[in-house]
């Protein structure tokens, strides 16, 4: 059998629920055999969410990637994102007090390195910025709300020191709202915005980990999920891919980092499956390939990049790993990645914090008398209340934002 | 074929996410859960018989080591029964509380006391665990889940007791009160005692399970309308099996005819069994967990000053 039907094997074997046949006593049946039913038709009503951060520098494709993932075109406001970026400029630097004028939508989209403010004329500094793209999909009446997390500027700066801290930071944001909202009164809307996994792409061109990669992940792999790629992967020879997936691997166990691991096959999985498993996590780090363009390939429409010396198709597992990464992401081990979120990096975030609570409490000597931690105490009236001027700053900007994108939308009908 | 909103557009092709489905249902079946269901009701309603026909296990107390003739106790007591129940794969640890002595005595003021005190410390127990530090993946549940509340089948109408038990307690559990030894009754006086219970009810402004104000939506509501129409279900117990037109049913034999438990025209155990086990036990977990747990919390994070996650691993008695 050829590796693709293998791996359709194991794939389908994921998804058929195991029906244990152990010392069935000659019992008549109950009913709570449907209880995964019960659990299984909520939770379709209520639908699902997953949280998706990519990172990396500029140019690796990681846009590409998640169209080809998730089959959407989230980038196709591109010239947008870029007027985003002007948008939080201009909350930042206090000197510049003009209006944003709309950008035109025929002016080109500016480069990342000549970004210049319209008004002030202000080289806009290169920043790690943060940008939510959310996304309502449906499948086989399924609903899962994406939420991609982008990082851009990553590593594209000249001093690219500590680059990573706006990531981190935004990591135990989303990690203290929850406990918040956990440890509040009202529990019954809480939005989980924790992010269940890290996509983070390794360029192809080095020779193996580069000391950025090294910083990033175990700057975060107690914090996030990590999945390391190997990016643009057509740009290398199968050798070259093998030999480079060897030394990233024996370079992430030298350093310590530690990336997600998949889970451990049950020990009543038949051989075949084992094997399966075994080779797929023997494929890591992932070579991945993403496109946008749909082009014609042995008679068929598929994704890929036309090239003079050939085709190269983003769904072939001989020509790179993108369709194991989306079965391990999407079909078979999203569940688990939401789960070691929760139950792992969470609580470990949780016992910090409310270690920090308390010590800090022991300081202030004031841990004689009865202090409540729970519900969590609510940040004092001035930070409150700037809190509210910068969110109504925030709400005007995202309003000419949606203004603008309605016109480029008028424009394009 | 994919369906987006808000920002793309559609490029044909099948992601996969409907899988997670699986992905769920595969951990469910691994992890196994708890079920904690509480029998109210005075000596000798076959609580215990039904417990056991319905999940069709000797699960209750009698089974435990209780004689039929044991004398009835001074003051209630609450006995805690479990057992590892397997079916197609998917584990349950059933817990079956039982409540002798409830409204036995000559005096039954308060009789209510020791079962809500009961059921108040599990939901203490679970909030220690929860506000814990380090926290356990899976905080063993024993929250009762459902209790069922059995009426005397007099043929008139609820007595005090009855009114008084789940006056007070359908506010901290999910109260499902059915007609025990439903076979004293004709069809015709069944269905009267039936409108006369549920109008007792409303009167006195008592939700049983499920309750209306829970209903989340059109379907749920729909269903669930047509079950408290039905309620509460008349039913009979028995652990006895007889052989009835060539099949072996359980049932009860008279001198008159054999009642079937499960035949739906004779008394309405089948009723209460898919409604319980095959189409609302989850629906149990989720509306305690999220209701009655979330108002129990709500009250004592409100009093005392809050709690301390690190004061909740001594043992503290709880002082309720």
């Amino acid at each position: 059998m050829d590796a693709i039907m293998l791996q359709e094997k194991l794939v389908e074997r994921l998804l058929c629920p195991r029906v244990r046949t152990a010392r069935q006593k000659e019992k008549q049946y109950v009913g709570f055999a449907t209880l995964p039913n019960q659990v299984h038709r909520k939770s379709v009503k209520k639908g699902f969410d997953f949280t998706l951060m990519v990172a990396g520098e500029s140019g690796m494709g990681k846009s590409t990637l998640v169209n080809s993932l998730f089959l959407t075109d989230l980038y196709k406001d591109r010239k947008l994102l870029n007027a985003e970026g002007l948008i939080l400029h201009h909350l930042r630097s206090p000197s510049c007090h003009h209006h944003l004028s709309a950008a035109s939508p025929c002016d080109p989209p500016p480069s990342p390195s000549a970004l210049l403010c319209r008004c002030c004329a202000e080289r806009i500094h290169q920043t790690v910025e943060i940008i939510k793209h959310t996304v309502d999909i449906e499948e086989k009446g399924v609903k899962l709300k994406l939420t991609i997390v982008d990082t851009p500027g990553f590593g594209d700066a000249v001093n690219n020191n500590e680059c990573w801290k706006p990531i981190t930071d935004y990591i135990d944001q989303q990690f203290e709202q929850y406990f918040r909202d956990e440890s509040g009164l009202n529990r019954k809307n809480i939005q989980d915005n924790r992010v269940h996994c890290c996509l983070y792409f390794i360029p192809p061109f080095g020779h193996g980990l580069r000391p950025v990669d090294v910083e990033f992940m175990k700057a975060l792999h107690e914090k996030v999920n990590i999945i390391p790629l190997i990016a643009k992967a057509d740009c290398l020879t199968p050798n070259e891919i093998k030999k480079l997936k060897d030394r990233i691997r024996e370079e992430i166990d030298k350093f310590g980092i530690k990336v997600y691991q998949f889970p451990e096959c049950d020990s009543d999985e038949d051989e075949e499956f084992k094997q399966l498993d075994k080779e797929l996590k023997e494929c890591t780090p992932f070579a991945v390939i993403g496109s946008n363009t749909v082009v014609e390939a042995r008679g068929q429409r598929v994704r890929g990049r036309l090239y003079p010396w050939g085709i190269v198709e983003v769904e072939n597992q001989s020509h790179c790993d993108f369709v194991k990464l989306r079965n391990m992401l999407i079909r078979s081990h999203m569940h688990d990645l939401k789960d070691v979120t929760c139950d792992v990096h969470y609580e470990n975030y949780r016992a910090q914090c409310i270690q920090e609570m308390t010590s800090k409490l022991a300081q202030d000597n004031r841990v004689d008398s009865p202090v409540p931690i729970l519900p969590l105490s609510t940040p004092d009236v001035e930070t409150e209340k700037l809190i509210k001027m910068k969110d109504e700053e925030l709400k005007r900007m995202q309003e000419m934002l949606n203004k603008m994108q309605q016109q480029m939308h008028d424009k394009d009908q | 074929l994919a369906k987006m909103s808000g920002g793309g557009s559609t490029l044909l092709g099948y992601i996969g996410i409907d899988t997670i489905i699986e992905q769920m249902r595969k951990k469910t079946m691994k992890a196994g859960f708890d079920f904690n269901i509480m029998v109210v009701g005075n000596s000798g309603l076959g609580k215990s018989t039904l417990v056991n026909t319905l999940f069709k296990s000797q699960v209750s107390r009698r089974s435990a080591g209780w004689a039929r003739d044991e004398k009835i106790p001074k003051t209630i007591e609450i006995k805690a029964v479990s057992h590892v129940l397997e079916e197609g794969g998917v584990k349950m640890k059933l817990t079956v509380v039982d409540t002798p002595g409830f409204g036995d005595q000559i005096n039954n003021d308060n009789c209510w006391e020791p079962i809500s005190k009961y059921i108040n410390e599990q939901y203490e127990k679970f909030l220690k665990e929860e506000v814990n530090i380090t926290r356990k993946k899976r905080i063993p549940d024993t929250r009762v889940h459902c209790c069922i509340y059995f009426i005397t089948p007099t043929g008139h109408s609820l007595r005090s007791l009855d009114i008084e038990f789940m006056k007070r307690l359908s506010h901290s559990v999910n109260i499902i009160p059915v007609i025990a030894k439903s076979d004293t009754m004709t069809i015709e006086e069944r269905l009267e005692f039936k409108q006369r219970v549920r109008k007792e009810l409303e009167m006195g402004g008592i939700e049983v399970y499920p309750q209306k104000e829970f209903d989340e939506d059109m379907e749920d509501k729909s269903d669930n309308d047509k079950i408290r129409e039905a309620m509460p279900f008349a039913v009979v117990g028995s652990d006895k099996e007889y052989q009835v037109n060539g099949k072996r049913v359980l049932g009860r034999k008279t001198a008159w005819g054999i009642v079937e438990v499960e035949n739906p025209n004779h008394c309405e155990f089948a009723q209460l069994r898919d409604f319980l086990i095959r189409s609302h036990l989850q629906d149990l977990k989720e509306v305690t967990h999220n209701i009655h747990y979330e108002t129990y919390r709500a009250k004592r994070l409100n009093e005392n000053g809050g709690l301390h996650p690190i004061t909740c691993n001594d043992t503290q008695e709880s002082n309720l």
